[in-house]
């Protein structure tokens, strides 16, 4: 007779198996708990965009987005981004090596500093920096003025406010993952006869892409988004000053129409910058 | 030629890590830095290798004074005990990178990086990513990159450190056969006297910052400088006021000239090898037998028997604090 023996417990089996019954209602109760708080807070808002902007038809989005002062709020706003974005990248960049790689009086009060963009609401950012660039009252804007720059209520002001939100959001992503990597590649590319330059391009950068990437679309996103700091140092002016985030305010304040059709073109681009996020993280993970 | 350390010292902080050492590194030899951790073998290591600069004194690499070269200019290959794989890139380019550095032609250095992963069994793996490695094989690929820029002077520090006991022996004899091939300069440091002892050519002991003795490994073990030394490279006990090597002990079943009266306490085997633990008097020394040894000796616990050290071994005078518990903890 062959005795049919009970095989290994499987090795990869879960030490506590889910209990049955109670524990699946708890998970299906939290479940709908999680996705009923992320509609009502997320979803249903920006599904109510998509419904008005469908709603007014294909005519009315296209006038509203391709008027004249539409299409320069469009062209401001992508200037603005991309110029705050290439500098909070190279500076980015720069703070992030000299945290994580060296020891300096001050690193810890520096470190401090560098969160206070995320937490400081973005008028008061606006606010201060009229405070210190603006034209007639300003710490040195009356210089600056003089000397025929306009910082306030022009493209400068509007891309130092965005570089100040934004500062923060590279160097977070990259210096955790240069923490981790050490000097260890750093020391052994010097070995072999790699100048500091050379270094970076071969070891460090590589080492870094995927949080670097990370970092630059979660900026561009913010910096797209961005409207409280950008209001306050822009003044606002249609057809000059005016990004697309302003403009949807502006328009749905007084009533009129492509407030939504803008909007809708905002999230559209969030949710690109979303999807290139999660398709960047599992490499980050796997790297 | 080879390489001249003169009078270097190295402090971080307060702590002196080097203190006035000298030391010449012979041309084509194979030569181990020996010592505990933290006694300043590593540092010096680095400093040679320039990623570490030192206070005071200079090193000389084949005649020409390297004191203030940095590191990428002083063709030093270096071998690290965590591997510094460059991780995304393949065996082939991680070979390649100095060549590479160098800009030497792309045929040139296709053909050295084949040649050298051929030296290091890892030809098939060329297109392979370090992660996809073993801990073995990435030393070896480590190796190859180092040896890939034909440097002056190979410095291994700790190079098996990182790897199981069944892999790191592989690898010592396999260091020592590659070595005979090659003849290049070669200093590796390591805290496992095995190792020392069997991989090279000259021994360098390094404690709290000091050269304590430098010789070929049959030297240092039968003629040590001091009881440090005696200590680190094998096992020592205590017999009649002397150290000695617990296997360079007689034992004598009657009386014998010289021979100190001593009862066995406790037996221990271990393998092949009996140890025996004994009460002198004065002092509990012990002695290592093979097992055909003890058999014919008929040892057993609560004999008497009369111990002497062996004609010919090499003994120190016991220093007058307890010196054998610190030596066998270092030794171990």
């Amino acid at each position: 007779m062959v005795r049919v023996l009970p095989g290994p417990p499987a090795v990869d089996a879960p030490a506590v198996r889910p209990r049955r019954g109670r524990g699946r209602g708890r998970r299906w109760l939290l479940r709908s708990v999680a996705v009923l708080y992320i509609g009502i807070l997320v979803a249903l808002p920006l599904a109510l965009v998509f419904q008005r902007t469908i709603a007014d038809g294909a005519g009315a989005f296209w006038d509203a987005i391709s008027a004249p002062d539409a299409v320069h709020a469009f062209v401001i706003t992508a200037q603005i981004a991309l110029i705050a974005v290439a500098i909070n990248t190279v500076f980015g960049l720069g703070v992030a090596l000299l945290l994580a790689r060296y020891r300096f009086a001050g690193r810890r009060l520096f470190n401090l500093l560098l969160d206070i963009p995320v937490s400081v609401s973005p008028i008061v950012v606006g606010l201060a920096l009229v405070l210190v660039y603006g034209p007639t009252q300003g710490w040195f804007g009356p210089r600056l003025s003089d000397a025929g720059v306009q910082v306030i209520f022009a493209l400068p002001g509007m891309v130092l406010a965005t570089c100040f939100v934004t500062l923060p959001l590279v160097v977070r992503e990259i210096v955790p993952v240069l923490q981790e990597e050490g000097l260890d590649q750093d020391v052994a590319a010097r070995s072999l006869g790699a100048n500091s330059w050379q270094r970076f391009g071969r070891v460090t950068l590589p080492t870094i892409r995927w949080a670097l990437a990370y970092g630059v679309v979660l900026s561009l996103a913010r910096a797209i988004g961005e409207y409280g700091a950008v209001r306050v140092v822009s003044g606002d002016v249609i057809g000059q000053t005016q990004t697309a985030t302003l403009r949807v305010g502006d328009l749905a304040e007084q009533g009129e129409p492509g407030a939504y059709q803008i909007s809708l073109v905002l999230v559209l681009f969030a949710i690109l910058c979303i999807v290139g996020i999660s398709l960047l993280r599992p490499k980050e993970k796997k790297s | 030629m080879g390489i001249e350390v003169r009078a270097v010292t190295k402090r971080f902080g307060d702590f002196t890590a080097l203190s006035d050492v000298d030391l010449s590194v012979p041309s084509g030899e194979l030569t181990a830095l020996l010592g505990p951790s933290g006694g300043g073998k590593s540092t010096l290591l680095r400093i040679i290798g320039g990623l570490e600069d030192q206070d005071a004194g200079s090193i000389e690499i084949d005649g020409v004074d390297a004191s203030r070269v940095p590191a990428q200019r002083r063709n030093v290959g270096f071998v690290f005990q965590h591997y510094a794989a460059f991780k995304h890139l393949t065996v082939f380019r991680n070979v390649a990178f100095g060549l590479e550095i160098r800009r030497r032609p792309k045929d040139e250095i296709r053909r050295r990086v084949g040649e050298l992963l051929e030296l290091v069994h890892l030809e098939q793996f060329a297109d392979r990513l370090p992660s996809q490695l073993s801990g073995g094989q990435r030393q070896r690929m480590a190796l190859a990159r180092a040896l890939a820029t034909e440097p002056r002077v190979l410095l291994l520090d700790e190079p098996f450190g990182a790897l199981d006991a069944q892999v790191r022996k592989e690898l010592r004899d396999w260091l020592r056969r590659l070595h005979d091939e090659m003849h290049v300069t070669t200093l590796f440091v390591t805290h496992d006297r095995e190792e020392a002892l069997e991989v090279s050519d000259r021994l360098v002991v390094i404690n709290a910052g000091r050269i304590e003795q430098v010789g070929s490994p049959t030297e240092l073990y039968d003629k040590p400088a001091n009881d440090f030394v005696m200590g680190f490279l094998g096992p020592v006990t205590q017999l009649d006021g002397r150290l000695v090597r617990p296997h360079d002990i007689d034992i004598f079943s009657e009386p014998a000239g010289g021979a100190v009266r001593s009862t066995v306490v406790r037996l221990q085997r271990i393998g092949f090898e009996v140890r025996a633990e004994l009460d002198a008097g004065g002092s509990r020394p012990w002695v290592q037998l093979t097992r055909g040894q003890a058999e014919s000796l008929g040892i057993e616990t609560g004999r008497t028997v009369w111990l002497r050290a062996a004609a010919g071994a090499s003994t120190l005078a016991a220093p007058l604090a307890e010196p054998i518990a610190l030596a066998t903890a270092l030794a171990g």
